[in-house]
């Protein structure tokens, strides 16, 4: 199953539910998302906490146009539209979480 | 200016994921053309706005980071960033497109007791 998230992880507990909800698969962070993902962040401990259960990606463009796609942290798969799309398709079902 | 008014935005949105940010920045601008003495906080995901280096060519969005540079030539000077949420964020003051002055929640709080209008974005 693929998990999509589109909120900041410090200004909505969306990432929280999904991550402690969730039983496993893709997680795609997209829109505000992604800075979730970034160095640094107080979200960090969090995320690299999931990679356990969790396969995770980070939607590319949307990273860069914040500035911050030179602060992705390891562990986690950089795609852009296109591999949105294929995620969407490899997996049965998709769950945004908004 | 004897009638100016000492004006506070709040900024507490990032960039992009909302509109927040950049209606900000207009109403900034307009209340700047009436010389008023303007004061711009950013506070929780607000301070991602201030973040060098956005490039927005992907998301097919304009990129308005620049304009905050271009404040200074609005005479407008004072930007304060919280440091609580700089730092939750992994940001330091040299990630930012402009300089500014790093408040603690403190400060920010006193600072927005001394204003006139406080605008919330």
């Amino acid at each position: 199953m693929l998990h999509i998230i589109n909120q900041s992880p410090l200004n909505s507990s969306t990432l929280d539910t999904c991550l402690n909800t969730a039983t496993g698969g893709d997680v795609l962070l997209i829109e505000d998302a992604v800075y979730a993902a970034t160095k640094g962040n107080a979200a960090e401990a969090k995320l690299k906490a999931a990679m356990g259960k969790f396969k995770l990606h980070v939607l590319m463009p949307d990273l860069e146009a914040r500035g911050l796609g030179d602060r992705l942290m390891d562990g986690v798969t950089a795609v852009d539209y296109s591999g949105f799309v294929d995620l969407t398709s490899n997996n049965k079902t998709c769950q945004s979480w908004l | 200016m004897s009638d100016a008014k000492k004006f506070m935005f709040v900024n507490r949105k990032a960039p992009y994921g909302t509109i927040y940010a950049l209606e900000s920045l207009e109403v900034v601008l307009i209340t700047a053309a009436f010389d008023q003495d303007v004061s711009l906080a950013f506070l929780d995901d607000g301070v991602y706005q201030l973040k060098k280096g956005q490039q927005t060519k992907g998301i097919e969005t304009k990129n308005f980071s620049p304009a905050y540079r271009a404040l200074e030539d609005y005479d407008i000077e004072k930007l304060y960033v919280e440091k609580e949420a700089m730092a939750a964020r992994g940001l330091t003051e040299e990630d930012f497109l402009v300089p500014v002055t790093v408040l603690s929640r403190a400060e920010m709080g006193k600072l927005m007791d001394d204003q006139d209008v406080v605008l919330s974005f």
